[in-house]
């Protein structure tokens, strides 16, 4: 049987209980116990906006600093963090993969989805609490960054799927994933306007798919400061080749099962 | 009926593929014990692991017509870090189970008392075991697979386990795979030798005995056997 052909019942059963034993074995129930899900990525985000602030980096034309730089951390939270859960998951998890109910893509599916769970709430947490504080405006068009955030999660599935299969083939892409990982920060426009750079440049940090969705997130959020570039066709199209082809090599490694 | 044909198990090794499963034939009926005997290092827990699914082959197909069991074991596979009635939970959950109807069995079964809610990590062997095996014991399954699971622990321990398999389900099918001929013995209908990577059949068991007798005595099993191909 294909990991895609089961009922989605039994699908969806397994991975919430994969879901519910991931939040126990990583966060217990000491302390804050799975509120460490999304204070981690938000204690990030928030130093990285408090430095800004401080530094009097990155202040522009009538943007916050604190707008720019939450609707900025909050996407490299969830481009960097789903993937990073899903190389060398299988490894972690292998006598999971002994229940025949448990298929590898369910394996990777509830470390990533959890991760992106964690971005979101904390995305949507600090950003709300911004606003109250009024130390950034309210969305402009909440669909847009809704619509934007999503692509971006989208993205990190399929990027996330196809490194965990990787990782399991070659442990090159373990120790390659952190560095190629940072590379990406200061190109993935967490940290630019796009319109702020010369056309060339444009064009190619435009070939990434998460600077469109980065865009986006921000034009939904104060869009009339500045003129946003991207396309909605260009990610979409992009997303999905990624994801058939990461579906495809998660499914060869279920054919050919895991080496002990 | 779970049907195995002409399975073959190859892994690759830094000085060529090492074969574990040379064309491996084998038939496990409703209700049957088929034991399978082999020294350490023959391939037993390789061949119960693709029964199971666990694993694939690198050739042939594995058929199962049947409910299969995880191959049983004496150690949590979970994680450390969850209690218990966590790893009770996560067990029902996955196999679709209502996990409050098997608490009394668990409990009863384990004695673990209030350690039912300590992180597994802080369990004795004998705690652990007690755990792995009754959560085993709450799926209803048509075949169970068996690594000498119950071969070993304390007499009570064992006598217990083997209540619950060969006694509560005697009439389940069985897949045993042991070094300990009198074990395969007292509970096998059928019996296998598993010898440099081939699996031999026999229709009469004393057969069986004392091809493995006589294999004990032989060449040791090769480590590696690399292949051309």
């Amino acid at each position: 049987m294909t990991p895609l052909g089961r009922p989605l019942r039994i699908q969806m059963r397994v991975l919430h209980a994969l879901m519910l034993r991931e939040m126990l074995t990583r966060y217990g129930r000491h302390n804050l116990g799975f509120l460490w899900l999304f204070i981690e990525p938000m204690l990030f985000t928030l130093a990285v906006v408090a430095l800004w602030t401080a530094t009097g980096m990155h202040k522009g034309a009538g943007i916050s600093v604190v707008a720019f730089g939450i609707t900025g951390y909050s996407t490299i939270m969830l481009w960097r963090n789903m993937p990073g859960r899903a190389i060398g998951a299988l490894a972690l998890n292998a006598s999971l993969l002994t229940h025949r109910p448990v298929q590898i893509i369910d394996v990777f599916t509830a470390r990533i989805v959890l991760e992106a769970i964690g971005a979101t709430v904390s995305f949507v947490v600090l950003s709300a609490a911004a606003w109250m504080l009024e130390l950034m405006p309210g969305p402009e068009d909440v669909l847009a960054v809704l619509a934007g955030w999503l692509l971006l999660a989208w993205f990190s599935f399929a990027v996330s799927l196809w490194l965990g299969a990787a990782s399991e083939v070659s442990s090159l892409v373990y120790k390659l994933w952190a560095p190629v990982s940072y590379i990406f920060i200061p190109l993935s426009g967490a940290m630019f306007l796009v319109e702020a750079l010369p056309v060339a440049a444009q064009e190619v940090v435009l070939l990434l798919p998460v600077v469109h969705c980065v865009e986006m997130v921000r034009d939904g959020y104060f869009g009339s400061l500045f003129k946003a570039h991207y396309s909605v066709a260009y990610v979409m199209v992009f997303n999905t080749v990624l994801t058939l082809f990461a579906l495809a090599q998660v499914r060869d490694l279920s054919r050919r099962g895991l080496q002990p | 009926m779970i049907t195995l044909r002409n399975i073959c198990k190859h892994y690759p090794t830094r000085t060529g593929v090492h074969t574990v499963l040379h064309n491996v034939n084998l038939v496990v009926r409703p209700g049957e014990k088929l034991g399978i005997l082999g020294r350490n290092g023959s391939g037993k827990s390789t061949l119960i692991r693709l029964i199971g699914g666990a694993e694939k082959p690198s050739s042939g197909s594995v058929n199962r017509g049947m409910r299969v069991s995880w191959p049983l074991a004496l150690i949590s596979g979970f994680g450390g870090s969850l209690s218990g009635r966590d790893s009770l939970r996560l067990v029902c959950r996955l196999y679709g189970v209502d996990h409050r109807d098997k608490l009394d069995f668990v409990l009863g079964f384990t004695e673990l008392g209030r350690y039912f809610d300590e992180p597994v990590q802080s369990y004795s062997h004998g705690m652990m075991a007690r755990l792995a095996f009754a959560v085993s014991m709450v799926i209803d399954f048509d075949c169970f697979l068996i690594d000498e699971v119950v071969a070993v622990g304390d007499s009570t321990f064992t006598e217990r386990c083997n209540h619950e398999l060969f006694g509560k389900r005697g009439h389940k099918a069985m897949v045993i795979v042991s070094h300990h001929e009198a074990f395969i013995r007292e509970h096998c209908d059928h019996a296998a030798v598993l010898h440099q990577g081939r699996l031999h059949n026999f229709e009469d068991n004393e057969q069986a005995f004392r091809f493995y007798q006589d294999s004990l005595h032989s060449a040791p099993e090769p480590v590696q056997e690399a292949l051309s191909a």
